[in-house]
């Protein structure tokens, strides 16, 4: 398993569109994920889910990934929060 | 009737009033695993034709919808299709007898529940989408027929308790000139639709919108939210020659939104607002301003009955640093005294408050108050390039004290680990004559000037200019007035500081030449005057400016000075 910080750099925090690009990012993948901010911890396959976290600009987040391809999976979410999370 | 304009324009049309249906729980129980199972394959065919009815409305629409429209209908699908919705449904049948009915509305209203409570007013509004799809699917359950697709006229003023995103998108946009609602909050669908598709919208009207009936004629007015229902003749024409003005403005703008604003020469100009909070930024964004060179805070002093804490003050703050986009902006320390009183803080009666207790001179003598603002202000510089700038400076003494402030803010910061942009950018307005004349001494105190024209004109002609006897004395081109500008600005750049301008001066396009002439590096003003000015700026050169500011400066009374810059503008 690899777990992975990361900061949320969009201004307007993780709201709907970046909320639908990763979940389709995340399909991409055969590895369960999750996603952690304090102490809650929600399965990354529902939209519902990653909006009640209610990420804001600034929040650091936890991804948890499992599964045969979580090294490719990984580099793909740094590139999602460190890159794409600018062009929301 | 008055309601919160967020889409601005005016429309003259006819009402067309959505009525929302209503839904109910059955109370039925589902006792047999049959019949369980029937309920579940009912919920599964009912999401599936709800996104099968999406999907429609997209492939209709294609060529009308943009990213937004697009964006609306990812979230809706995404929200009909969500793992945790079919499970949290699926156990309410399975497991506590609810027909499939009952489970999607406490399922969905539990969702909804938990995003209206969400501090973030983006995600608050997601609660409208979850309604939304709550309620294709109930009607897809209960195999009522499609309401038979909407036929509307042109020139169509929507109507509605809140106008549902789906609604929204399966109506004829070409057709429809404006919407007014109930309720909404100001990210919803609504706003966010009709401002990208330049429709004027009002947005919580209150229950009196419901008087008005199907037909009736409705005047809009997106700006200031008013709403008039079956108005007279003159009224109307008044609106259409405002609506006219308004639409020569806004094509205006659109040309210039984006332009540099640079004059034919290339000599480019900062072109800022004035704010008072954040929700005033995306108006300076859509006038194409580049940034906000006066931040006043006061407006989070006011209407209170104590001072705000630090804590409340950094959120004020940090809302502006994030929501301007990495754009600069100068925030102003509290001004109050003079005409800016607060009930909790009493200062004595004064004989002349405008030349009292306030501003700097407050903050210099209660420093608490001054420091609790500067750790506010110091800790949003993390979020965006913020600026502080002190009014009201008349020595060089008030400088150095108040940049000890800072560093003394900073220090405590750093002792609680509090992040702040170490190397932040510290001005001061001039508004006092005192100060505009040693402005070479002070340059050397700060990184930037401002000049506030209204008091610097008030305290140089020694002219109220609330006060009829002597008004007309009040005079932006007064030689002497003139005499000051100038030498600011001079003695700063032979400093190599910046100088702005963020009184009325700023968006008068008659002063434009001249100020551009001196040499003045930004312009801050009301978003809405920044597209006047901009037009000024590109159609001139700085050469011309040079030539219009040594003439006026060579010349004995503002008459004579009107007159030659009304012969110019020609």
């Amino acid at each position: 398993m690899i777990s992975k910080d990361y900061i949320i750099i969009d201004p307007h925090g993780m709201h709907a569109r970046p909320a639908t690009a990763l979940l389709r990012l995340s399909r991409q993948y055969k590895s369960d994920f999750s996603l952690k901010k304090d102490d809650k911890l929600i399965q990354m396959k529902s939209m519902l889910n990653i909006l009640s976290v209610a990420a804001k600009y600034g929040d650091t987040i936890s991804i948890l990934v499992e599964g045969e391809d979580e090294a490719d999976a990984i580099a793909a979410f740094d590139n999602f929060f460190n890159e794409e999370m600018k062009n929301f | 009737m008055k309601g919160i304009g967020v889409s601005p324009g005016i429309s003259i049309g006819n009402a067309f009033k959505i009525e929302k249906t209503e839904t109910f729980s059955s109370g039925i129980r589902i006792e047999t695993e049959e019949a369980k199972n029937i309920e579940i394959e009912k919920f599964d065919k009912a999401v599936s034709d709800s996104v099968e009815e999406l999907k429609n409305i997209r492939e209709n629409k294609k060529t009308e919808f943009n990213d937004e429209d697009n964006d609306i209908l990812d979230t809706q699908i995404e929200f009909l299709c969500d793992p945790q919705i079919k499970s949290d449904v699926l156990g309410k049948i399975d497991a506590e007898n609810k027909s499939a009915n009952d489970a999607v509305i406490e399922v969905i209203s539990s969702a909804v529940q938990m995003f209206t409570e969400m501090e973030d007013e983006y995600l608050r509004e997601r609660a409208s989408d979850l309604r939304d799809i709550g309620a294709r699917i109930l009607k897809n359950l209960s195999h009522s027929k499609q309401s038979a697709p909407q036929v509307i006229k042109r020139n169509t003023i929507i109507i509605a308790e809140d106008i549902s995103p789906s609604d929204l998108l399966s109506l004829d946009m070409t057709r429809i000139s404006g919407f007014a609602t109930i309720g909404g909050g100001k990210t919803s669908h609504t706003c966010i639709i009709a401002k990208a598709k330049g429709i004027p919208a009002v947005i919580g009207c209150g229950n009196e919108l419901e008087s008005i009936r199907q037909n009736d004629i409705i005047i809009l007015d997106g700006s200031n939210g008013d709403v008039i229902i079956r108005p007279d003749k003159k009224t109307i024409s008044e609106y259409k020659s405002k609506q006219i003005k308004i639409s020569e403005e806004l094509s205006l703008l659109k040309t210039l939104k984006n332009l540099p604003a640079a004059t034919k020469d290339g000599h480019l100009i900062k072109l800022f607002a004035n704010i008072s909070d954040d929700s005033d930024l995306e108006q300076v964004f859509d006038n194409g301003g580049e940034g906000v060179g006066l931040f006043r805070t006061e407006i989070l002093f006011m209407g209170r009955d104590s001072f705000p804490s630090e804590e409340e003050q950094f959120q004020f703050y940090k809302k502006v640093a994030i929501k301007s986009k990495n754009k600069p902006v100068t925030v102003r320390t509290l001004d109050i005294g003079g005409d800016k009183q607060l009930p909790y803080f009493g200062i004595p009666a004064e004989n002349n408050p405008f030349l009292g207790y306030r501003a700097i001179r407050i903050c210099l003598k209660q420093k608490d108050i001054f420091l609790t603002q500067l750790k506010a202000i110091l800790r949003a510089s993390h979020f965006g390039k913020l600026k502080i700038m002190f009014p009201m400076i008349c020595s060089l003494d008030e400088v150095q004290d108040a940049k000890v402030c800072v560093q003394q803010a900073k220090n405590e910061l750093r002792l609680s680990g509090e992040k702040f942009n170490e190397n932040i950018e510290i001005g001061i307005m001039i508004e006092i004559p005192g100060a505009a004349l040693i402005a070479d001494i002070l340059a050397k105190e700060v990184d930037f000037f401002s000049i506030g024209t209204n008091d610097l004109c008030m305290y140089t002609l020694a002219v109220d200019r609330m006060n009829n006897q002597v008004s007309d004395l009040y005079d932006n081109f007064n030689p002497g007035l003139l005499r000051l500008i100038k030498n600011v600005i001079d003695q700063a750049h032979k400093h190599d500081k910046t100088v702005g301008l963020c009184g009325e001066m700023a968006s008068d396009p008659q002063a434009t030449l001249i100020l551009l002439g001196m040499g003045l590096d930004e312009f801050s003003m009301g978003a809405a005057s920044i597209p006047h000015i901009k037009k000024t700026i590109i159609g001139t050169s700085i050469l011309k400016a040079r030539e219009v500011c040594r003439n006026v400066m060579a010349m004995s009374d503002s008459k004579s000075i009107i007159r030659y810059l009304k012969k110019q503008a020609e």
